[in-house]
């Protein structure tokens, strides 16, 4: 069976072959380590010429793919954790996600940076935080998040080879051994995929179920504890829920409408739980519950978020079991709920 | 021997952008402009005589002190001054103001060191494509103290990118002298990664144009990078009426390091003045039409 890791990995190699423009910058990426989650495995002994291993110098690499993506190149940034993403900050937002506009519009920088993101490893606080809530709302900088439901490599894909923009492409670590599109037979799956966007937002609900009571919304592998949340709430609890998981999580659509597939089952269920691994302050939940409140302007009949506690995650793991919203975290809060 | 430059043209695009940063400083109290300008006075040889040695497709990285780097590479003065006036027909529309340019194969941004990388990317990428187009990037002494400026030129020697570090050391950071700001020397820095690297104190034209002839020959002879280090001399202020330095002593450098005044002498009067009258009016029509030009229009 095949996981996420592979896909992406797939994906990569699929890229290379397809475009002579295609460029991989990152630490440690040479063969037989091939980058430090493997993600990169085989590119530099396929295309030794387009693979450059790099000195611990995060901000410059991001400087550097900007340069190649001004010049005709389609570079990717291989950021080893999403911790470290904070180093390349200036590049993204007064540089990469700047070109495109500042200059009058005749200039692109078709660039995807990926990195890895998450906890639930016991890194600690400088190597598990979620921090893609940083660079939502930066004009002119795409945001991905790959997920488990279809390919995230064949989304990878595009991201290097289609887009013309920049693009943020989140890997949850825990997501890179999970199997790809799996135990997904007791699902209906719809996808839509918003005006602008490439990345398809799944909504998935239980064969057969009565309609649904709520609406749970999460990506990356959020999506995956939810999807087990949503199970059990029906089996153990009665209690039925669609699930909307979005690939794109920024730019959303303008003028703060609504996501059409969020807005969907909201029309339905009435109830929304977004539930996101980052802290909980100005996360993307919140984002989220504002535009479902402009969105039905009767109001809701409950709207909530869970998120991790604004405090760093700790290193042990009950700690940061208890920190980090999990299955049983969701099934308390829709219990609550309905 | 290479050919002796064409001092008349030097002269000519010198005074050219003395005459569009005068212009500037002297309509902004009157609203013609908006937001912010840093002006090229005193460092007018700087530019001129290193982008004379420019190849079509070479690439220019400017900063916030862009103008004079624009000019010299052959920017449109009446675009210039309107998208200092925020125009729709502006060199970037009016989106990006003084700081931020784009044309053909010239950028510049306003975040200090952030275009080094940018620099280093770009002639990498020319060297993927075999190319052999060459990066010049200009940075100030103050954009010395950005860490990512040491990544840039650590990955640029690693990588042997042809790239040409332009750093114009006028001594000062908006207000800061480089005594309080800069440790060490600044060949120094680009020894320390193996990067060659020369140094010239001068606001002579004709000796600036001679050491970044060298450089590019250099350059195109083995890419990889190297750095141009040129001691010169802010004459006004940093932005707009924000010079906090000694007048007296202000006046003597204006004296003393004049590029204009320096290469004046080797033209003939006649020749001189024709030159001059012919910018005079180039400028102000320039001006002229930038003003007369209209405002992008707001999407609904
Ligand atoms: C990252 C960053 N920090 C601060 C500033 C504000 N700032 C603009 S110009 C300047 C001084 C620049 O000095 P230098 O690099 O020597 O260039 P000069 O103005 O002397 O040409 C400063 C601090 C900036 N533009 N970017
Ligand atoms: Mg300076």
């Amino acid at each position: 069976m095949s996981t996420v890791l592979a896909a992406l990995n797939r994906g990569l190699h699929a890229a290379f072959e397809q475009d002579q423009r295609v460029y991989l910058i990152g630490e440690d990426l040479l063969d037989p380590y091939g980058g430090a989650f493997k993600v990169s495995q085989g590119l530099s002994t396929k295309y030794p010429d387009r693979v450059w291993t790099s000195p611990v110098s995060e901000a410059a690499l991001a400087g550097v793919a900007a340069g190649m993506a001004l010049r005709g190149l389609r570079p990717v940034v291989e950021i080893m954790f999403g911790d470290f993403s904070t180093l390349i900050a200036d590049q993204l937002i007064n540089s990469i996600a700047k070109f495109g506009a500042m200059y009058g519009g005749d200039v692109a920088v078709p660039l995807v940076v990926r990195t890895p993101m998450g906890g639930r490893r016991g890194y600690g606080p400088t190597h598990s935080q979620t921090l893609e809530k940083l660079y939502l709302g930066v004009p002119g900088l795409r945001v991905l998040a790959a997920h488990a439901l279809s390919d995230p490599g064949e989304l990878l894909r595009r991201a290097i080879l289609e887009d013309d923009g920049p693009v943020f492409f989140v890997e949850n670590k825990l997501l890179y051994l999970r199997p790809l599109a799996a135990e997904l037979q007791d699902f209906e799956i719809e996808q839509h995929t918003p005006p602008g966007a490439y990345a398809a937002t799944h909504t998935l609900r239980l064969k057969g179920a009565p309609s649904a009571a709520l609406t749970l919304t999460a990506y990356g592998y959020m999506a995956e504890l939810a999807r087990e949340a949503q199970l059990r709430l029906a089996f153990e609890h009665e209690i039925f829920c669609e699930l909307v998981v979005p690939g794109q999580l920024a730019p959303l659509l303008p003028g703060g409408e609504l996501d059409g597939a969020l807005a969907a089952s909201l029309e339905k269920s009435r109830r929304l739980l977004a539930v996101e691994e980052g802290s909980y302050t100005l996360g993307w939940g919140a984002e989220v519950l504002a535009r479902a409140a402009q969105a039905f302007p009767g109001g809701l009949k409950a709207a909530s978020r869970l998120a991790a506690p604004d405090a760093p995650i700790p290193a042990s793991r009950p700690l940061e079991e208890a920190a980090l919203p999990g299955v049983e975290h969701i099934l308390a809060a829709v219990q609550k709920m309905v | 021997m290479p050919p002796m430059p064409d001092q008349a043209g030097l002269y000519r695009q010198m005074y050219r952008i003395r005459r569009f940063e005068q212009t500037v400083l002297d309509a902004f109290p009157k609203g013609v402009f908006y937001g912010t300008t840093h002006t090229y006075i005193g460092q007018e040889a700087n530019a001129t005589g290193v982008l004379a040695h420019l190849g079509a497709d070479d690439i220019v990285f400017s900063n916030h002190r862009c103008h004079g780097h624009f000019i010299a590479y052959g920017g449109d003065l009446r675009a210039l001054f309107a998208e200092l006036m925020g125009k729709a027909t502006g060199v970037c529309g009016g989106l990006g103001g003084s700081q931020h340019l784009h044309w053909r194969n010239f950028y510049s941004n306003g975040v200090l060191g952030s275009t080094a990388p940018v620099a280093v990317g770009s002639a990498l990428a020319e060297k993927a494509k075999d190319s052999q187009a060459l990066a010049v990037i200009f940075l100030g002494d103050g954009a010395l103290g950005e860490g990512v400026v040491y990544e840039s030129l650590n990955i640029a020697a690693l990588w042997g990118a042809p790239v040409l570090f332009v750093v114009e050391n006028n001594h000062i950071a908006q207000t800061t002298p480089i005594e309080l700001a800069l440790a060490g020397d600044i060949p120094a820095r680009f020894a320390a990664f193996g990067i060659p690297c020369s140094r010239l104190d001068s606001s002579d034209a004709l000796e600036i144009h001679a050491a970044a002839e060298a450089e590019f020959a250099a350059l195109r002879a083995t890419p990889g990078p190297r750095a141009l280090v040129l001691d010169t001399q802010r004459f006004g202020p940093h932005s707009k009426g924000d010079d906090t330095r000694d007048e007296a002593l202000m006046a003597r450098i204006r004296q003393q390091r004049d590029p204009l005044r320096l290469l004046a002498p080797r033209l003939a009067d006649t020749q001189r003045e024709t030159i001059e009258a012919e910018v005079e009016a180039e400028v102000a029509a320039a001006f002229a039409q930038a003003e007369a030009d209209p405002f992008p229009e707001a999407a609904a």
